[in-house]
């Protein structure tokens, strides 16, 4: 960690009563720790994306484009024509107040400017001097303001320190939601190439390879085959993975993290357990190998060209249906965008499990459906032998993410899986929970390191939460669907939280599962040795 | 200095009002062209100000959800607050705009010990809804001032409002309720840090305006009188579109002049300013939407044509690997 900052430190001067000022009239530091690196010149040519070039927040001179304003002010004109919802929330907030204390980075930050309501003000101040009469004639008086410089760098300070959760959104009396704010905002600043690394060349790894981290088909199908041979070694079966198999029942779609990342990694081992063993005819790809989609932090355009591959994909394979990984974000795209954008799924048939004959009508127009709704399903029509015994050396707490929860509402599938995988399950708090969760602070692409005490500051509210859990009822897991967050929150809690680790929800279900023909299994998927009757008792 | 602004507007409106009240000229102005003009900014303004927000499509359906999707039948759904039919978004918009049901979740977050702890806060959700709820049944008492015969309501509306039969003229519940939510919606703007400092003046404003016309009116009620008789007269010939001589006019009190300028001055400042959360409320797409997602396609219309980067173009760059690798691929070479 490049770093080093303690927990204690980083509270120290956090207040929820900011001083008095006028926020105009304070500007904007970068301090090191709390932004991100500027998007590669490379990945900005490659994705035709404009004014491509080597350039740092931290620089005088950002080398933009002449007549940068005038191209921001005409791409917000044009998206208020756009968007409905742009308008709408530029227009009514009536500044109550309710959403300020409700953001993680404001209480991790305690910094005025992560208050939703003047996290959006950065914006509607502009939008009010170049689109409202009163904010032409009056200017500062009634919040008005000229976009210079300044306001940019703000804007590209703050913007990106809004992880899209959408919590605000629960609590404003409008429903005015700051996720589009933050969107459409960064997608006007990306009109003049002001855009951070750590979604640039992620977007243009997906593009190319078809995931973020750029690993190629061949790289992808060894690791596959690694957790193959994981498996075998745990359950002494040998599991046989398809990949880019025409003519399966169904695709399935996962974040490309479950293939590469810790602890990601076990989730994987377990969907895979799970389709071996109620013997499932499905296929990954190579080309459709991320259902995270990086650009769903930036730009609508960029969204839909990620998220194209998913059904182009469905298409060439002559799937029937696609099956959908644990993934935060992801499911955002794949349950609010991906029919609007790519659709109609036509070629594909309404999901049905076969194994229960279940049709999941909720899904019938997109075509797709989560992991968890599928396993939920499974275990219901009691189609599984799972003894949950074998996780009784975890304790576990469920962490809702963002997108799931309010994007979705995905809120007792995965709970009532846990509830049969495993016997130790406690809820954190429920103002921290369901519709109501924590991001984990490093979601919409700020999971860099060199963002590394934001995102613990963002980060601090979730991990207070799981601290309570953790030091009064002895929780050591954190459960989560969501492969940022199986990123993010171990350092999180590393930093807050020492001693809690964190997982996937079909990880705990890999665990319980009993599979026919396994050899007596002594130690769970991280190889950690499982808790013996006695010990048990 | 959003304060004053504030103050200083309001009172430079109150001063007119009073100064209308006893010029004679000034009296024809505020008393009879004012209205007019007015009521024509307020519907035009507001109707105008509808038909702007409805002119810009609703790509994408991004309700924001807050409780369980209709997934399994076996899973119950949260149908209010995250519908999948039109009759739940219904229930849902009805429960936001009738009892702020977001508003209602707030709570307060403090640090202490370098812990979080919520606490729930109320206070907020229940001085707004008694606001908005007495602002919106005092506006229907006064149908009593401007129709005739009186619509049915306005007796039910009064004896329910004066239930506690306290004072003579009776105390109305609202009249009380009013002055003392716009009084905490005020100091809490100055107190609470966190709002004082998002606050503008357009903030303040509404709440001194509204506010001036409340303490006029409950002035008028229950403390000065003032013609009833005259301003009925007077309100009933306005929206009739009736000639108003200068008798009636000269009935009016300098009082209900103040009170009658207020009314107009928020009647043209209503579609310019954030008071048109009255109308957006309604078209907020993160609230008026069903979260049907999955089983209805939504049509964005101006769904954009992107470049793709397709299979053929990634398996000629990877063939040769996915070859080595035993992965099937469409073309050999």
């Amino acid at each position: 960690m490049s770093i080093k900052i303690k927990p204690e430190e980083l509270l120290k001067n956090v207040t929820y009563k900011p001083k008095f000022v006028n926020w105009m009239d304070v500007p904007v530091e970068f301090q090191k720790g709390t932004f991100n690196y500027a998007g590669s010149e490379d990945a900005l040519i490659y994705l035709d994306q404009p004014n491509p070039r080597k350039w740092q927040p931290t620089d005088p001179d950002w080398k933009l484009p002449e007549n940068w304003q005038e191209i921001i002010l005409e791409g917000l004109r044009e998206r208020l024509e756009k968007y409905r919802s742009l308008k709408i929330f530029m227009d009514i907030c009536v500044r109550c107040g309710a959403c300020a204390d409700k953001c993680h980075f404001f209480l991790g930050s305690g910094d005025p400017k992560n208050m939703p309501v003047l996290r959006a003000e950065l914006l509607r101040s502009v939008y009010r001097r170049e689109f409202t009469t009163a904010g032409k004639i009056m200017g500062r008086m009634v919040g008005a303001r000229e976009l210079t410089f300044d306001v940019l760098r703000e804007w590209f300070y703050y913007f990106y320190q809004c992880t899209q959760c959408r919590r605000c959104s629960v609590f404003c009396p409008y429903g005015i939601d700051t996720a589009e704010i933050t969107f459409l905002t960064r997608d006007l600043m990306n009109l003049i190439g002001v855009n951070i690394d750590w979604i640039m060349t992620p977007v243009k790894n997906s593009y190319r390879t078809g995931n973020h981290l750029g690993v190629q088909p061949h790289g992808m199908k060894d690791s596959l085959e690694m957790a193959a041979a994981d498996i075998e070694e745990i359950t002494g079966i040998r599991v046989e993975i398809p990949i880019n198999k025409k003519g399966a029942e169904f695709l399935f779609v996962t974040p490309s993290a479950d293939y590469f990342g810790t602890p990601h990694y076990y989730t994987l081992m377990g969907y895979i357990m799970l389709f071996h063993e109620i013997g499932l005819d499905y296929t990954f790809s190579t080309y459709a190998s991320e259902g995270g989609n990086f650009g769903s932090f930036v730009s609508h355009d960029l969204m839909k060209r990620l998220n194209h591959k998913i059904y182009a994909e469905a298409k060439r394979l002559k799937v029937k249906w696609i099956l959908g990984g644990e993934c935060g974000h992801m499911w955002r795209v794949i349950h609010q965008y991906m029919d609007t954008m790519n659709g109609p799924a036509d070629f594909l048939e309404v999901p049905k499990s076969p194994i229960t004959g279940t049709v999941f009508e909720n899904a019938k127009s997109t075509k797709m459906v989560h992991i968890c709704e599928f396993t939920a399903d499974l275990i219901y029509h009691n189609k599984l032998k799972l003894d949950p015994s074998r996780n009784d050396h975890w304790h576990a707490t469920f962490h809702d993410s963002c997108n799931p929860s309010r994007g979705m509402g995905l809120l007792e599938e995965p709970r009532y899986i846990i509830k049969n995988v495993m016997r130790k399950f406690t809820e954190m708090p429920d103002n921290t929970i369901r519709e109501q969760t924590f991001c984990c602070g490093s979601g919409a692409g700020l999971g860099t390191e060199e963002n590394f005490e934001m995102r613990m500051r963002g980060g601090f509210p979730r991990a207070n939460a799981a601290k309570y859990v953790k030091d009064k009822y002895g929780v050591n897991i954190c459960l989560c669907i969501c492969a940022i967050d199986k990123a993010n929150l171990p350092p999180l809690f590393d930093f807050w939280v020492p001693g809690l680790e964190v997982g996937g929800v079909h990880e705990m279900v890999g665990n319980a599962l009993i599979m026919t023909g396994e050899k007596p299994r002594e130690v769970d998927l991280r190889l950690n040795p499982l808790l013996k009757e006695e010990e048990n008792q | 200095m959003g304060i004053q602004l504030s103050l200083l507007v309001t009172v430079v409106i109150l001063l007119a009002g009073w100064v209308a009240g006893v010029l004679p000229f000034l009296k024809f102005i505020f008393g009879v062209i004012l209205p007019y003009v007015a009521l024509a900014v307020f519907a035009i303004g507001l109707i105008v100000r509808v038909l702007r927000w409805a002119r810009s499509p609703v790509p994408f359906r991004i309700t924001t959800t807050c409780g369980q999707e209709k997934s399994l039948p076996w899973i119950k759904q949260n149908k209010l607050d995250n519908p999948s039919s039109a009759l739940g978004t219904l229930g849902r918009m009805a429960l936001e705009v009738l009892f702020f049901r977001s508003l209602f979740r707030n709570t307060k977050a403090s640090l202490k010990d370098d812990r979080l702890v919520y606490s729930v806060d109320k206070w907020l959700w229940f001085f707004s809804l008694a606001f908005h709820w007495s602002f919106l049944i005092i506006f229907l008492r006064h149908f009593r001032f401007f129709t005739e015969p009186i619509p049915f309501f306005v007796g039910f509306l009064q004896d329910i409002d004066g239930f506690f039969q306290v004072g003579l003229p009776i105390i109305y519940i609202t009249d009380v309720a009013i002055l003392v939510a716009l009084t905490y919606l005020f100091l809490r703007r100055i107190f609470n840090a966190k709002v004082r400092i998002v606050s503008l003046p357009s903030d303040y404003f509404p709440l001194l305006l509204i506010l001036g016309i409340a303490v006029t009116g409950v002035l008028m009620r229950y403390f000065l009188k003032t013609d009833l008789v005259a301003v009925k007269e007077f309100a009933v010939s306005i929206l009739s579109f009736q000639p108003i001589s200068n008798e009636l006019l000269n009935k009016l009190s300098p009082l209900f002049m103040i009170h009658f300028t207020f009314v107009c001055t928020l009647l043209i400042y209503f579609p310019m300013s954030k008071l048109v959360h009255l109308g957006g409320i309604f078209m907020s797409p993160t609230r008026n939407l069903a979260n049907n997602n999955r089983m209805k396609r939504h049509i964005n219309p101006w769904n954009p044509v992107v470049a793709v980067h397709t299979y053929e173009e990634y398996e000629d760059e990877f063939r040769e690997k996915m070859k080595a690798a035993g992965i099937p691929v469409e073309k050999e070479e």
